[in-house]
């Protein structure tokens, strides 16, 4: 992981910490002086405010000089506490990777915890009442959906399709049998026993039911922040996570079901019928809302062309209403988001900008970290704040039944499963899955929801959520590393897909829904064959822009792959050969930047040879000569030109050209290809160049992106030594900044 | 039979009864039209080619004992069956199905695929939609990627090592033949 960092000496980062822990005193008590000023103040304002008032007619009063100086926190209270919350959160972040070897032997999420307590607890220790942070409303509307979200958009479809019935399966059955197993086993604890049981046996049998469905639910962003560590191999990663993703809907109905009943008080058999409808109400219901928004705004990206500023918000602002609808009819919002981004994702991707394809996975990434810091931060915050309520027999009983109802549950579902499957589940698969059913802040909000009036015994169920949430967390999410190393479980596969495998991927794919045609078995390569060709006839017409929409999957990822080599060729300094597969590691919490292939400590000028250096300077002088002749006035919501989209047509000239020159010297008859990237105005993608980069002239008509920046007074005759040398450097530097490089993200699942 | 290439007896009989539905004129063997008749075949970017997998060997009808051989390629092998309960695929079952498919590729069976084969491959799934000069990079792409020994062609042994990554076993399985 902190590969980045290994570079520097060891008191380059201790040097580091050293700086994270004055900013972090110093933002601390801040903090605290704020709490505090911001009851002191409340007088001083008021006594302000009326002493203006009385200024105004007589001019009598002369005592208070004119406050060259004054202190006013009142008015920016609320937003100074919530830049200081994420600029902790932040801070936090950057701590943890600069402590040596912490970050390996501790997960992320029970440090963040851990600092959740300490601060809790200091400001419990300046006397201040701890700000009730873990407030449900903040929690499901603001800080769990951009985590969904970037679930969601970056969801490998195609091992999620391929193992759906299997998630389907434990997310469903799964969650009903912990939340009945708990629930009952619990109440059955409570009625028998001790006398402390006295105030046990007051809960009834639905509240233990609810207590149980609200407990037994994996949750997404514990399982994210263990999982993303540990890099394990997809089939387990998507089982596990798809699960934590799917189960909400099992768990709003119930949790709903169950609050009902307990709120009336009488079960009738219909209304145990109403909840099993409700439930499928509630899951695709979701689902059709999600997909909904996800075509709408795939449509909304087909006319963006002239607009790219803002395409980002697009997707973001789509998928939110989207969980924000489905909130509104208690159907299952996070299934709402899942599938508006799976849905949306391969139409937007094919219309927008290679830059605003770059932000939205750099937000979503910030935004989904970020907050997944504050909710393990408010987590810790929050169990000190929360009014407890001790109960032994309550907690321990709770755990341990988690535990055992979990292991139970997982492996009589796989029993079952198995006769389905054609890649069966080993058992060391089923520990993993059974071992990572860790549950987090979704049960924690739940618990916090729960009205005081119905529920007498909240505060005792609260205590146990945090319990087994810290049991998880901690235990389980500490232990789960070198368990995985202790067994074996195959990692993940550094997978950079060459054309090779997308080919040979196709046509196998061809081959199988033949031989599934000639069995007369309408298997699963035939209804997606089926899938394909409705997409490829119908919806791509409607959603892509332009000519795009005409594109074959193949070529698109020909394309991607091309653009990816021209990036990494420049970033080489003009390797000669083509760079192999740089295998990437990206996880949500460690954006780093890639080190590039080959190590250039100062981004110097590559050495290139005298007749490379020539060809480039011709090509990029033909180039200049007709871009210098399309400046516009500058307009706030075009862009400024960055030479990074239209220089690549020009690195594709390069990266050909070299590669001509270094594998066929004497043929000069290959013809060659310039491919533009993303720019629906060419219709037809491939222009024709011969050997000296005379390109058609075909680009005029880009629009939108132009704005040369002024400052490049070049003669076109004679373009200085200095600045054609700078040239390449220019191009370098704005193309240094990597993005985050989910590679494997992009690729698998572009293509199903 | 304890071997993984072997059907068990129920799904002989289903597949009996598809070998019967399908031979229309009832000859007890099946001919090209009889394959032509599936419109999802016809519609298939090779199915030409894998309608020609059938009738190897220069014959222009196809048996039922043929017909099982050929699909039992398609077989999901018995991973849990393997001793240790590792989860690798029998070699022998991968290499025999990378090597139906290697076929399909090669036409003329001479254990490379050249960049023409390739070229027609490609051709025939990405149809009119792209130009040639678009076919012919990805080709050489393609050849230059996987081409280790660096003769201009693919061999088996190099397509085995391109699809290394690739999960064979699952991706050439059909559950209807277990």
């Amino acid at each position: 992981m902190p590969s980045g960092t290994v570079s520097h000496g060891a008191s380059g980062r201790l040097r580091g910490l050293f700086l994270v822990m004055v900013l972090v005193f110093l933002e601390g008590s801040v903090f605290t002086v704020a709490v505090a000023s911001s009851d002191q103040h409340s007088p001083t304002t008021a006594h302000s405010g009326g002493h203006k008032a009385t200024d105004h007619g007589s001019h009598n009063n002369t005592g208070k000089a004119f406050p060259v100086l004054d202190l006013n926190y009142e008015n920016v209270r609320v937003p100074f506490e919530i830049s200081l919350w994420v600029l902790l959160a932040s801070l936090m972040k950057l701590g943890f990777h600069l402590v040596p070897h912490l970050s390996n032997i501790v997960p992320e999420s029970c440090l963040l915890i851990v600092v959740g307590l300490l601060v809790g607890g200091i400001i419990r220790g300046t006397g201040e009442t701890v700000p009730p942070v873990m407030d449900s409303k903040l929690f499901f509307y603001i800080l769990l959906p951009p985590i969904i979200l970037d679930a969601g958009y970056f969801l490998p479809i195609r091992p999620f399709m391929e193992n759906l019935g299997t998630i389907l399966i434990f997310a469903v059955v799964g969650t009903l049998w912990n939340a009945f197993f708990v629930g009952g086993l619990l109440y059955g604890v409570c009625q028998i026993g001790t006398e402390t049981s006295s105030i046990l046996s007051r809960i009834g049998l639905l509240q233990c039911l609810l207590f149980g469905s609200i407990i037994s639910a994996v949750d997404p962003v514990a399982v994210l922040a263990v999982f993303e560590e540990i890099h394990i191999n997809e089939l387990l990663h998507i089982l596990v996570f798809g699960e934590s993703l799917l189960n909400d809907a099992v768990t709003v109905v119930l949790y709903h079901l169950f609050e009902e009943f307990s709120g009336i008080g009488s079960v009738t058999l219909l209304k145990g019928f109403l909840g099993v409808i409700s439930f499928f109400v509630v899951a695709l219901g979701g689902v059709l809302v999600g997909v909904l928004y996800g075509i709408l705004a795939a449509f909304t990206s087909r006319f963006t062309s002239h607009t790219r500023v803002i395409e980002p918000l697009f997707v973001f602002l789509y998928s939110y209403m989207a969980y924000l609808s489905a909130e509104i009819f208690h159907l299952s919002g996070i299934m709402a988001l899942i599938a508006c981004g799976a849905v949306m994702r391969p139409y937007v991707e094919a219309n927008i900008s290679h830059k605003s394809h770059t932000t939205i996975k750099y937000f979503l990434k910030m935004w989904s970290s970020v907050s997944e810091t504050l909710i393990f931060i408010f987590l810790g915050v929050a169990t000190v704040a929360g009014p407890h309520d001790w109960n032994w027999t309550f907690v321990t009983v709770t755990v341990i039944l988690c535990l055992v109802a979990r292991v139970i549950g997982v492996v009589g579902l796989t029993f079952i499963i198995n006769k389905f499957r054609i890649v069966k589940l080993t058992t060391k698969d089923q520990f993993i899955i059974a071992y990572g059913g860790l549950r987090g802040a979704i049960a924690f909000s739940l618990g916090f929801l729960l009205k005081k009036e119905h529920f007498p015994e909240r505060e005792i169920f609260l205590t146990a959520i945090i319990t087994v949430i810290f049991f998880t967390v901690f235990v389980q999410g500490m232990t789960i590393k070198p368990l995985v190393e202790l067994l074996a479980v195959k990692k993940k596969q550094e997978a950079k897909r060459s054309i090779n495998e997308e080919i040979h991927t196709q046509f196998l794919d061809h081959l199988l829904t033949g031989i599934e045609d000639i069995c007369g078995h309408y298997g699963h390569h035939h209804w997606k064959d089926k899938l394909n060709r409705f997409n490829k006839k119908y919806v791509k017409k409607c959603l892509i822009a332009g000519e795009r929409s005409k594109e074959p999957q193949l070529i698109a990822f020909y394309h991607k792959m091309e653009m990816k080599q021209a990036i990494q060729l420049v970033e080489s300094g003009g390797g000669i050969k083509m760079p192999s597969a740089v295998p990437s590691t990206v996880s949500m919490q460690n954006i780093q930047p890639r080190p590039p292939t080959k190590p250039a400590p100062e981004r110097a000028i590559p050495q290139l040879s005298k007749n490379k250096e020539e060809e480039i300077r011709k090509i990029l002088r033909t180039n200049l000569q007709r871009t210098r002749q399309r400046l516009r006035s500058y307009n706030r919501h075009t862009l400024v030109a960055d030479p990074y989209e239209d220089g690549l047509s020009d690195l594709f000239l390069k990266k050909q050209k070299m590669f001509q020159i270094e594998k066929k010297p004497a043929s000069n008859k290959v013809p060659m290809i310039q491919v533009d990237l993303a720019s629906p105005q060419s219709p037809d993608s491939v222009n024709l160049l011969d050997e000296f980069g005379q390109a058609n002239q075909q680009e005029e008509e880009e629009q939108g992106l132009m704005m040369k920046p002024p400052s490049r007074p070049r003669e076109a005759k004679k373009p200085s030594e200095e600045d054609e040398a700078k040239d390449p450097q220019k191009l370098m530097r704005c193309l240094s900044d990597p993005g985050p490089s989910a590679d494997e993200d992009e690729d698998g699942a572009f293509l199903p | 039979m304890g071997s993984s290439s072997s059907i068990s007896s129920a799904h002989l009989l289903r597949l009996y009864d598809r070998f019967e539905s399908l031979d229309r004129d009832n000859r007890g063997c099946l001919s090209p039209d009889d394959f032509e008749a599936l419109g999802g075949l016809a519609m298939n970017p090779i199915g030409g080619r894998i309608m020609e997998a059938f009738f190897s060997s220069g014959q222009d009808t196809v048996d039922f004992s043929s017909f099982v051989r050929i699909l039992a390629h398609f077989r999901p092998t018995d991973r849990n069956r393997n001793k240790e309960g590792a989860q690798q695929e029998l070699p022998s079952s991968r290499t025999r199905k990378l090597k139906f498919a290697f076929q399909l590729y090669d036409m003329d069976r001479d254990g490379k695929i050249s960049r023409e084969e390739l070229l027609q491959v490609l051709r025939a799934m990405l149809g009119l939609q792209v130009t040639e000069e678009q076919l012919q990079s990805i080709a050489e792409r393609a050849i230059q990627e996987a081409d280790l020994d660096k003769d201009d062609a693919i061999s088996f042994d190099e397509f085995k090592k391109s699809l290394e990554k690739t999960d064979i076993d699952t991706k050439m399985s059909v559950s209807f033949l277990k």
